[in-house]
């Protein structure tokens, strides 16, 4: 029990805003009476929620964390099923039992010798906010490329303009370019891509993992299994790679393309 | 305080009732953060294999209602790597280490055992032959009264501490099994290992799991295990260790009521990672509450 990285946390709901009819940003802090302080969480670690009254929702659910200032941190929720939903609905002052951080993160370099490129859609964004406040913080220039259904599903977009560039596609051309992440002018630039980091749904970060192989960048994505434990305890949720069967929650959720056997 | 330490067979006995389930604590190491393992009677680590197995292709997991089903299929890295890597790391934690052995014939168990025994201080192993999710061995071992005999007496020949069978729910007749490997020199059963079922995503008309059927855990399993034990219990002398879908204190005096000596927490680890050990706080607050200075007084001490 020396230096424990994991904590069980009782959590507070201090903002809950759905912004949206599918997505609810919440933001929490530690319960009163509990250690106020968050352990020390990296962009593309994740938490493991347990479902308040949730009758059918046995097990916790992974989120990734959006972001941490201070004391609190905050999670970005799509509504899935019925444990996402129930977060969704959550109002501020409602409890919440966490573990977290688990998982490894996204790798940050020392230095910056080319563009940065955090891709995503939906809630894939959340890590990539998180990873592009810790570049900021760390003197280096990330790029976000965005894409959504329309218009009114780009998330915290404005959030995003704080950390750097935005690049957005749309697959109606009713913001941005028309089309999907990979179909974006920016990715042509003739700049060097340093490395690429990329959440979203599957399809789209197998197309990200295939056009920055193509383009010789370097390339980062963070998997979606599902999870039971989150612990590296059950092995419920492995991913394929050239090492054999490997933990999305211990090893993961990032990985390097490389590592992965998407584009045997 | 109550005294808490019961015998788990072989003339081993643990501090208290309380063993992990295999499969459902790793290593022990990835609890280290949320408890001290030293609080519990013992843990019983991942099925280990005689050869590393790369286990079952992903989807290995659905949530079911209370409950879950898996097919992980034994992944792990062999019984030496566990040897020579894993174990040096782990047997520091200060309860006792049970290893849990599956094989896929009979040898595989018995060779598994040897090196256990030769290589190790390890005082207890828990040979499941009742796994659901591997195509040869596992299961078939535990379905029949046979089976189980013969792997319980060659494990029995290569292993001289506390031998635990762990059985399958997935017979007819699980005390007949019991039995048959108490007769073969086990010195203790464990049941229940996860039930056979199956899942399927109607909008995709897909199963939920690569391998189509697996292993139904949680407390959806309960009151079929608690009816086992209770069964088990009175057909054998030796202990009889009690597990599926404990998610709480009162779900394991349940256990030990319908005659288990010992029990095992599996899938509310996943739930909760400090649930065992408010498990064992609540077995001592339990019996302040009842009177009960010794818990073996209450194994089996239902009133009918
Ligand atoms: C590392 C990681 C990070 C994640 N980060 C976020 C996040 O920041 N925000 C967010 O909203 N969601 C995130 N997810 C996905 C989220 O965990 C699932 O949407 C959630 O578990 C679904 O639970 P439910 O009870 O709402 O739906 P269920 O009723 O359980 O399932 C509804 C649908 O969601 C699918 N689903 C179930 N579990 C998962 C899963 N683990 N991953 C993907 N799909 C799943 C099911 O196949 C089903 O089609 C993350 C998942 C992982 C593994
Ligand atoms: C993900 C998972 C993996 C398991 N792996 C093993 C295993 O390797 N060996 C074994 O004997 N039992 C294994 N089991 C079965 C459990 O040890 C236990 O018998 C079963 O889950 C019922 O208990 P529970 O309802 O408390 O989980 C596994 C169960 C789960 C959920
Ligand atoms: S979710 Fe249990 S090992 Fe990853």
């Amino acid at each position: 029990m020396t230096n424990p990285t994991k904590r069980i946390m009782e959590m507070e709901v201090v903002t809950a805003q759905a912004f949206h009819p599918l997505y609810t940003l919440l933001t929490l802090r530690c319960a009163p009476g509990t250690d106020p302080e968050l352990p020390a969480m990296k962009p593309g670690q994740f938490v493991q929620v347990a479902i308040p009254d949730a009758p059918h929702t046995f097990l916790r659910r992974p989120i990734s964390i959006n972001y941490v200032d201070g004391n609190e941190m905050a999670l970005l929720v799509r509504r899935a099923g019925e444990g996402t939903s129930r977060l969704c609905d959550l109002r501020s002052g409602a409890r919440l039992n966490i573990v977290a951080p688990l998982g490894r993160g996204f790798t940050i370099p020392g230095q910056q010798t080319g563009r940065l490129l955090l891709a995503g859609g939906g809630v894939g964004i959340a890590p990539l906010c998180f990873l592009g406040r810790a570049m900021k913080a760390a003197g280096l220039t990330p790029e976000f490329v965005i894409g959504a259904r329309s218009d009114a599903d780009l998330l915290e977009l404005d959030m995003l303009r704080e950390i750097g560039e935005v690049h957005v596609t749309t697959d109606d051309g009713s913001a941005g370019e028309h089309g999907v992440v990979t179909c974006h002018s920016t990715w042509q630039l003739g700049a060097t891509i340093q490395r690429v980091y990329c959440c979203g749904p599957a399809p789209m970060m197998k197309a990200v993992a295939r056009l920055s192989d193509s383009l010789g960048a370097d390339c980062e994505v963070s998997l979606e299994n599902m999870m039971a434990c989150g612990l590296g305890a059950c092995l419920c949720c492995v991913e394929k790679t050239v090492r054999g069967n490997v933990c999305v929650c211990t090893e993961g959720p990032v990985f390097n393309i490389k590592e992965l056997t998407w584009l045997d | 305080m109550a005294r808490l330490s019961v015998n788990i067979g072989g003339g081993l006995t643990i501090k208290n009732p309380v063993l992990t389930a295999s499969g459902t604590f790793g290593y022990g190491e990835e609890f280290a953060d949320f408890i001290d393992l030293s609080r519990l009677g013992g843990y019983i680590i991942k099925g280990t294999t005689l050869n590393p197995r790369e286990g079952n292709p992903y989807p290995r997991m659905a949530e079911t209602p209370a409950g879950m089903l898996n097919c992980v299929g034994l992944q792990n890295k062999g019984v030496d790597y566990f040897i020579d890597h894993i174990y040096p790391r782990i047997k520091h934690y200060g309860s006792e280490l049970i290893v849990n052995v599956s094989g896929a014939c009979v040898d595989d168990y018995a060779e598994a055992a040897r090196r256990i025994a030769a290589r190790t201080d390890i005082r207890a192993i828990e040979v499941n032959i009742s796994c659901p999710n591997v195509k040869e061995g596992g299961m078939a071992f535990g379905t029949t009264c046979d089976g189980a005999a013969t792997v319980t007496r060659a494990v029995r020949d290569a292993f001289p501490g506390t031998l635990i069978v762990k059985l399958s729910p997935n017979v007819t007749d699980i005390a007949e099994i019991a039995r048959a490997v108490e007769a073969e020199g086990a010195d203790a059963v464990s049941l229940i290992n996860t039930l056979m079922g199956m899942a399927i995503d109607v909008e995709r008309r897909r199963p939920c799991l690569s391998m189509i059927t697996g292993g139904l855990s949680g407390p959806a399993v309960r009151p079929v295990a608690v009816r086992m034990v209770w069964q088990t219990a009175k057909a054998v002398k030796i202990p009889v260790i009690g597990l599926g879908g404990i998610m709480d204190g009162r779900d394991a005096i349940e256990f030990i009521l319908a005659g288990a000596s010992a029990v095992e927490i599996g899938t509310a680890n996943f739930v909760d990672p400090a649930v065992t050990v408010k498990i064992v706080e609540w077995i001592d607050n339990y019996c302040a509450r009842h009177g009960v200075d010794d818990i073996n007084d209450l194994i089996g001490a239902i009133n009918q």
